[in-house]
């Protein structure tokens, strides 16, 4: 059975090449049956294998399976190989399910769209990458598929390459997350320097064996790959291009900067844990960047009008919650977040293009109302996954996940009540925003009436996801509320966490029941302000301090500004002084120098007949003359 | 044989001088043909009759009255012979001549700086030059026709009226 | 009788012709003129090849001679052909005005 565990990122990349090459001639369905039904079976290859790994004994994991050697040098070769264990089998059956989801929404969604086999190409190609990333046996490979994944968000995020805006955005998320894949270079470097290996098990050996906990190779190594996944992530300080990255069609939107890309970051993380584990400063910091990026997100999604633009901050919040729970410790409970929050995001961007769809292109919420009547099944679907990503109460995923994270900031050892209080802060505002797009958009008077229905390729995934969202969590259920710790105890061999308990089971309970008031409280703010007296919204926001507060949280606490004014603008002026290219300048004047001498000699070139014969006489003369004078 | 040598070298140079200085072609020509014949007797004081009748009967013969045929034909006017006096001002002259004179004095150079000398002038008739002909020289000879069928081919070709 | 001519005679003679009609021409406008004082050089050089064969007794000057000959031959009549053809495309003969072939 582990013997085709290479069929699960063969299949999309085969589905890709097919596409790739075939694309223009085949008709849209054949199309659509390449591109989501190598997903398909991906997914179900995936399902097969997970269900095999699960019944197999502890002893026989983790599964690897190496195809060739893929380099061979001095003392370290690499090899195609891959690997499951459950963290990876969690990884690769969320990619495949929800984006076999996200494909078949998109089979209808880019219908009307002539690009139809480039997107399936590109779609695929990423979904290869990305099962490559996770199932790498090591780092080399893993990079690859790293590289491959930044290479698809740029084709996707471009993927309406005709409008210039489309393009700078790919640009922006190609270069700033390439800042992040140059730190997790350097990373990969000096571990294979100091450690002699990249294969990932071995690495984690070598390094509890060879560094100290603290020393400082491992905290440079750490804060490496830590600078690699803060990019990949879209975490402070290279969040910058995710906003922007909602140029892209909205699957696109859905699948990799919402459930997958944007949390190889995290699973880089998770997989090197040991290496973090060695390097308290950076675990710290790990915390400490997760608190500050998801307080600065929620801000930011308050103040947006794009409802894309809403769901990218609030994707960066989220991982900011599970670097939080990285930081702090909690691996499982940061994977656990990550699954939940694929559910529920996919679901909500998803329910967003259908929104966008049906009235007519637009993208601001203001310019939306009331369509809680008109498209009954996205606003339930939509209000789902917005509880869930408000944690609502017990009946949602997001509700187990949030608390488990927040629960773990408090009482594990690297816990402190700072970053807990920064959750809990965080939570307020994710219920705040979250129910200010649903109430704006789906409540109040309809401003434009619907253009498009979504058929049952788009509306039965979102069921799906929905049911997911409410459903997912109970797979970790705390002490307090049922005791059913499956998820974590599944990822105990990876993590060998040791569950810590700072206090009984009442502060648990007591914590659970802030959590939930706040999420709660959060949803009623939003409800006054945003539906009952939307007055009271509109006064603050023309005041002086709210209407400065909201343009500065408008545009992302303004980075993009810093970064033009630190980086941008420096570097223009440096390249406008070499604005001649003095190294091109050689060679120019090589060229001029060559256009001189030849309108110089064309002058002889008069067409006289006797010009022509004074220059043979003159020759004559002077050749007779040189051997006159040179002959003895 | 020695005056002769010099009085015909006298005349040739003249009538040259002649050829190149005529503003009517006509005239030009028939000094051309004075000079020719004056070079035929050089040849025939040298001891080569033969080449001396070529030079008459081919050279002064054949080409120079092919010339007299082409200019006929021109039909050229008096105003032709005012445009000649109009080219030919006297500052025309200045430089070509000094570079000639350069180039002559350059050859009479070399020419002089062995003094040889012209023993018994072997007279070298028909016969000697037909067998070096059909015997060292026959590639040559063959060669020389297919240039005068080249010749003719082409000037055939050039000298029909052509639409233009 | 037999009198010695000096061989350099012969070839300075045979130069000062070659000279003259490279001056022409280098000086001349008219094709024509152009075309008679090549012929002058030709004349000129097969005078200095009939010089050197009589100097040494071979019959090898004569030969060259008449290979000069059959080439000018051949040469005018070409020669001569063009110059109908310019003169019945610029209906002048002037060699400047033939210049469409500036570089």
């Amino acid at each position: 059975m582990k013997d085709y565990l290479f069929l699960i990122p063969v299949l999309p990349f085969a589905g890709s090449l097919i596409l790739a090459l075939t694309g223009r001639r085949l008709t849209k369905s054949v199309i659509a049956l390449v591109g989501v039904g190598s997903v398909a079976f991906s997914a179900l290859v995936a399902m097969v294998i997970g269900y095999g790994f699960v019944t197999t004994s502890p002893s026989a994991r983790p599964f690897t399976q190496t195809l060739w050697s893929w380099m061979q040098f001095d003392g370290y070769a690499p090899a195609i190989s891959f690997s499951l264990d459950p963290l990876s089998l969690i990884m690769v059956l969320v990619i495949t399910i929800v984006g076999f989801l996200i494909h078949v929404y998109s089979a209808e969604y880019m219908l009307g769209d002539e690009g139809y086999s480039r997107f399936f190409t590109y779609m695929n190609l990423f979904v290869g990458a990305m099962l490559i990333l996770v199932l790498a046996d090591n780092l080399v490979f893993l990079y690859l598929g790293w590289e491959g994944v930044g290479l698809c968000s740029y084709l996707l995020i471009g993927f309406w390459y005709r409008d210039p805006v489309n393009g700078r955005a790919a640009r922006k998320a190609f270069v700033v997350t390439r800042i992040g894949d140059t730190a997790l270079a350097i990373g990969l470097f000096l571990l294979f320097t100091n450690l002699g290996t990249l294969n990932i098990q071995e690495l984690m050996e070598a390094a509890t064996t060879k560094w100290p906990v603290g020393s400082e190779t491992a905290v440079l190594a750490a804060a490496l790959l830590l600078g690699g996944a803060l990019g990949k992530s879209a975490q402070v300080p290279l969040q910058v291009w995710l906003p922007d990255a909602m140029a892209g069609p909205t699957p696109v939107s859905a699948l990799i900067h919402a459930a997958t890309m944007v949390t190889a970051g995290v699973y880089l993380i998770a997989r090197t844990h040991v290496l973090f584990e060695l390097a308290p400063p950076v675990q710290h910091a790990v915390a400490v960047i997760g608190a500050i990026t998801l307080l600065i997100a929620g801000f930011s999604a308050l103040a947006q009008h794009d409802i894309k633009r809403v769901l990218a901050y609030s994707t960066i919040s989220q991982i900011g919650y599970m670097f939080l729970a990285l930081g702090v410790g909690a691996w499982s409970a940061a994977m656990f977040h990550f699954m939940t929050h694929a559910f529920f995001k996919a679901l909500l961007f998803l329910g967003a293009g259908v929104v966008i769809l049906a009235q007519h292109e637009e993208h601001d919420i203001f310019k939306m109302g009331g369509l809680r009547s008109k498209l009954p099944l996205t606003f339930w679907t939509f209000l789902i996954g917005a509880a869930s990503l408000s944690a609502l109460p017990l009946v949602t995923a997001g509700f187990y996940s949030k608390d488990m994270i927040l629960w773990q900031a408090w009482s594990s050892s690297s816990g402190n009540v700072a970053l807990w209080a920064a959750g809990l802060l965080g939570a307020f505002l994710t219920s705040i925003y979250i129910f200010r797009v649903v109430l704006i958009t789906f409540f109040g008077q309809t401003k434009k009436e619907i253009s498009y229905r979504p058929g049952p390729k788009m509306t039965v995934p979102l069921v799906i996801l929905a049911v997911l969202s409410i459903i997912g969590g109970f797979v970790e259920l705390p002490d307090t509320l049922g005791n059913l710790p499956l998820f974590s105890h599944f990822l105990q061999p990876v993590f060998r966490e040791q569950i810590v308990q700072h206090a009984e089971p009442e502060t648990e309970i007591l914590f659970q029941l802030v959590a939930a008031l706040v999420s709660l409280s959060g949803i009623s703010i939003a409800y006054l302000f945003f539906f009952r007296s939307p007055h009271l919204a509109e006064k603050l926001a023309q005041s002086r301090a709210g209407a400065a507060l909201g343009r500065f949280w408008f545009s992302g606490w303004r980075f993009d500004w810093l970064y033009e004014k630190l980086l941008i603008d420096p570097f223009l002026w440096i390249v406008g002084l070499n604005k001649n290219d003095f190294i091109d300048s050689g060679y120019t004047r090589i060229a001029s120098v060559n256009r001189a001498l030849h309108s110089i000699l064309s002058r002889t070139q008069t067409g006289n007949l006797r010009w022509y014969a004074m220059g043979i006489a003159v020759g004559a003369v002077v050749f007779l003359g040189l051997i006159i004078m040179l002959t003895p | 044989m020695n005056p002769l040598f010099y009085i015909s070298a006298i005349i040739a140079v003249v009538s040259t001088f002649m050829v190149i200085t005529r503003k009517s072609t006509v005239h030009a020509l028939l000094y051309l043909i004075v000079s020719l014949l004056a070079v035929s007797l050089i040849f025939f004081s040298l001891g080569a009759p033969f080449v001396a009748a070529l030079e008459v009967i081919i050279y002064a013969g054949a080409i120079m009255v092919l010339f007299v045929f082409v200019i006929m034909m021109l039909n050229l006017s008096a105003q032709a012979a005012k445009q000649e006096s109009e080219w030919l001002t006297p500052g025309i002259w200045i430089g070509p001549s000094v570079l000639v004179t350069l180039l002559a004095a350059e050859l009479i150079y070399i020419f002089t700086t062995d003094r040889i000398r012209l023993y018994v002038p072997i007279i070298i008739g028909p016969k000697q030059v037909g067998i070096a002909l059909f015997g060292p020289y026959v590639l040559g000879v063959e060669l020389a026709s297919v240039l005068l069928l080249a010749g003719l081919i082409g000037a055939y070709h050039l000298g029909r009226p052509h639409k233009h | 009788m037999i009198v010695t001519i000096p061989m350099e005679h012969g070839l300075i003679l045979s130069a000062i012709l070659f000279a003259f009609g490279l001056i022409g021409v280098l000086v001349r406008r008219n094709i024509v003129f152009m075309l008679m004082s090549v012929e002058v050089m030709l004349n000129a050089v097969g005078l200095a090849f009939v010089v050197a064969g009589a100097r040494w007794g071979q019959v090898d000057g004569q030969v060259m001679f008449i290979f000069i000959l059959t080439m000018a031959a051949a040469e005018v009549s070409v020669g001569l052909a063009l110059v109908l053809q310019l003169y019945h495309s610029f209906k002048t003969l002037d060699t400047d005005a033939a210049n469409t072939m500036r570089g």
